[in-house]
């Protein structure tokens, strides 16, 4: 199959509000795609629906082959689709690498008894899980805040301590929530790089969100537009570039053609 | 290649200093109670200044809530949950020892290892076994108040577990007829629980001695549970719910699962410290599982600080001398030296209040704080040239 996760008419509606308006969306394997949109698309709201915290009020998500609509937000996170927020959402009083460790919560066995009598098993479970984390902050270049809690990071390296957590659910999927806001253009230039390296290295689909358009052009494959919740476009950097209804959407009508 | 960072003291993994003190200070406690004081050599000066400051019984009581106290603290320091009816669980657990350790199933002729003459009536089982079966009936309680209630967030969870903190009481206050069985004695409580073996004597209701290395073994077990869980997998997501329950779950922390394990690891403290209670004051009485205890044992857990199981161990100390034994004896100090009759224990719960104000006003996270929490509150954030050193002040 050549798509990791498709969603099918997916339709969400907080009351009479259609929020999202049955769209349908795929992310193909090892790519990198973008979600693009005004203030109030339905962006955000769409990525809530793909990682299981709103429920679609119709339409169906299928990751590697499974529908995962009605799985918990636990669940589709531990099967690998792995997410960063809008606003930074890291466990601030966590070190750096117990963030991570606690991504990799699923990925764990240890449980009550083991942890209380420290068994070799859950020590080697302990000590693997370490060693992985200092390898993900090494390889996001964090590797010497290690013990460092994560509110006291500076905000780009809270952002990438972000994407190690993320990373650290050995996601299938990842999908970034505007990564590079609050980003200057040397930061934006450097968080291109690594998500090129990111798919280039990793069995890995990346979905943005993104409203930095350097960015969007620069890295995707194909780009989305929502607009009030509807797909209006959908294709290569250059056809978004070019095409009438995303400008008319972000700009408005041009007198000409009202 | 893999950067090498050291562990920073707060973050390694092994701790095993603290056994070694900890022992060393039960031991001198116990050798205190156990031999000093019943030696006819002691000057009656020091005899009369311990009776009447520290005497057996209110050191033992304290420990019983040092118990409780850890309890709560992983529900509440730990995974941040509001747990307002924690008595539930102490009551459960002293009934456990009232059933299971004490002639009140008289129809019955149960013995498993117990203190007792085999032809006394009633369930016999060994303390050590009660103590158990105690921790695990609360644990399962636990899951099953927390699977309908867990659902809720915050002020909601705290008004739902006031409720079941009541309901289980009350239940037991009114327990003489439970649908037709008699489950507690109602208000005449149990009376009279089995006495604890220890291989070479039976513990008796006045063998403060040894009761006392009994609670220090059961608050050292509680130590190294809270500890060791503390630092593992499950340690973490507690940790990571208390901070951010939805970024928790996007990354994959099962919420229900997390937080029930708290309440059941919680919940079994409970136990315990319900089954050492009943057998501290030798029954099981419905009247003392009241609603304030579940606020006194959550103002322990908040002046010793939250999270830290050496500050809760403290906060519970002080808390439960000053009720217990403490004010009184100040009182009766302070009338006799300046010939007043000021009634000074009925001042406690006006004392406890001020002393949450203040902590509240001036030192909020609790005497001796998790070092977490103590950053948050008092660090506002590192200025420009420590974040770029990495060093903290």
């Amino acid at each position: 199959m050549s798509n990791v996760l498709e969603a099918k008419s997916v339709s969400v509606a907080f009351g009479g509000l259609l929020a999202v308006n049955s769209v349908d969306f795929t992310i193909p394997r090892r790519s990198v795609v973008s979600l693009i949109g005004p203030n109030g698309a339905g962006k955000t709201t769409f990525f809530n629906v793909l990682t299981g915290l709103y429920k679609p009020s119709a339409g169906t998500i299928d990751y590697e082959g499974r529908d995962i609509t009605d799985l918990p937000p636990h669940k589709i996170a531990s099967i690998g689709i792995a997410r960063t927020f809008q606003n930074i959402r890291l466990f601030g009083l966590m070190t750096a690498e117990e963030n991570l460790m606690v991504a990799m919560h699923s990925r764990l066995k240890s449980g009550i008894t083991s942890t209380i009598l420290r068994t070799p098993k859950q020590r080697r479970e302990e000590q693997g899980a370490e060693d992985r984390a200092q390898e993900l902050l090494d390889y996001v270049g964090l590797g010497k805040w290690t013990y460092e809690f994560a509110r006291n990071l500076s905000y780009g390296d809270q952002r990438r301590l972000e994407v190690a957590r993320a990373l650290a659910l050995e996601p299938k999927v990842l999908l970034l929530d505007e990564p590079t806001a609050g980003m200057n253009p040397q930061e934006s230039q450097v968080f291109i790089d690594f998500v090129k390296r990111l798919v280039a290295e990793r069995d890995i689909s990346i979905m943005l969100i993104e409203h930095d358009m350097k960015v969007v052009m620069s890295v995707s494959e194909r780009v989305t537009v929502l607009d009030q919740g509807e797909k209006i476009a959908e294709g290569t950097p250059e056809q978004i570039k070019s095409n009438k209804r995303v400008i008319e959407a972000y700009l408005g009508k041009s007198k000409e053609s009202k | 290649m893999s950067t090498k960072v050291t562990k920073p003291n707060n973050v390694a993994r092994s701790n095993r200093k603290w056994i070694i003190g900890y022992s060393i200070a039960g031991g001198i406690l116990f050798a205190i109670y156990q031999f000093l004081l019943p030696w006819e050599g002691l000057p009656l000066g020091i005899y009369d200044a311990v009776y009447r400051w520290m005497p057996p019984a209110a050191v033992n009581e304290s420990l019983v809530y040092v118990i409780m106290a850890l309890g709560l603290n992983i529900v509440v320091g730990y995974a941040g949950l509001l747990d307002l009816g924690y008595v539930a669980f102490w009551a459960i657990g002293g009934y456990c020892a009232g059933w299971f350790m004490s002639e009140f199933f008289y129809f019955l002729n149960i013995h498993f290892f117990g203190s007792v003459a085999a032809q006394a009536p009633g369930i016999h089982i060994n303390f050590w076994m009660v103590l158990i079966i105690g921790g695990f009936v609360c644990a399962l309680f636990g899951v099953l108040i927390g699977a309908p209630t867990l659902r809720l967030k915050s002020d909601y969870l705290a008004l739902v577990t006031l409720g079941f903190g009541e309901i289980i009481p009350q239940v037991f206050f009114n327990g003489e007829n439970f649908f037709g069985y008699n489950i507690s004695n109602g208000t005449k409580g149990i009376v009279q629980v089995d006495p604890i073996p220890i291989g070479v004597k039976n513990l008796g209701p006045f063998d403060f001695g040894w009761k006392l290395l009994i609670f220090i073994l059961l608050t050292v077990i509680m130590v190294f549970i809270s500890l060791r869980l503390r630092r593992g997998r499950l340690g973490r997501a507690w940790l990571a719910i208390r901070e951010d329950e939805l970024a928790a779950s996007m990354m994959g922390v099962p919420l229900m699962r997390t937080k029930l394990a708290s309440y059941a690891v919680g919940a079994f403290a409970g136990g315990l410290g319900g089954v050492a209670f009943a057998t501290h004051v030798n029954g099981v009485y419905a009247e003392r599982f009241n609603f304030a205890i579940s606020i006194f044992l959550l103002a322990m857990v908040v002046l010793g600080g939250m999270g830290n199981v050496w500050g809760v161990i403290l906060g519970a100390f002080i808390l439960s001398w000053v009720n217990g034994n403490g004010l009184s004896a100040f009182g009766a100090f302070y009338n006799e030296r300046f010939g007043t009759d000021v009634d000074f224990a009925s001042f406690t719960f006006l004392l406890f209040g001020l002393v949450l104000i203040l902590m509240m006003l001036f030192k909020r996270e609790g005497l001796l704080p998790e070092s977490r929490l103590k950053m948050v509150l008092h660090v506002e954030e590192l200025d420009e040239a420590e974040s770029s050193t990495g060093k903290k002040k």
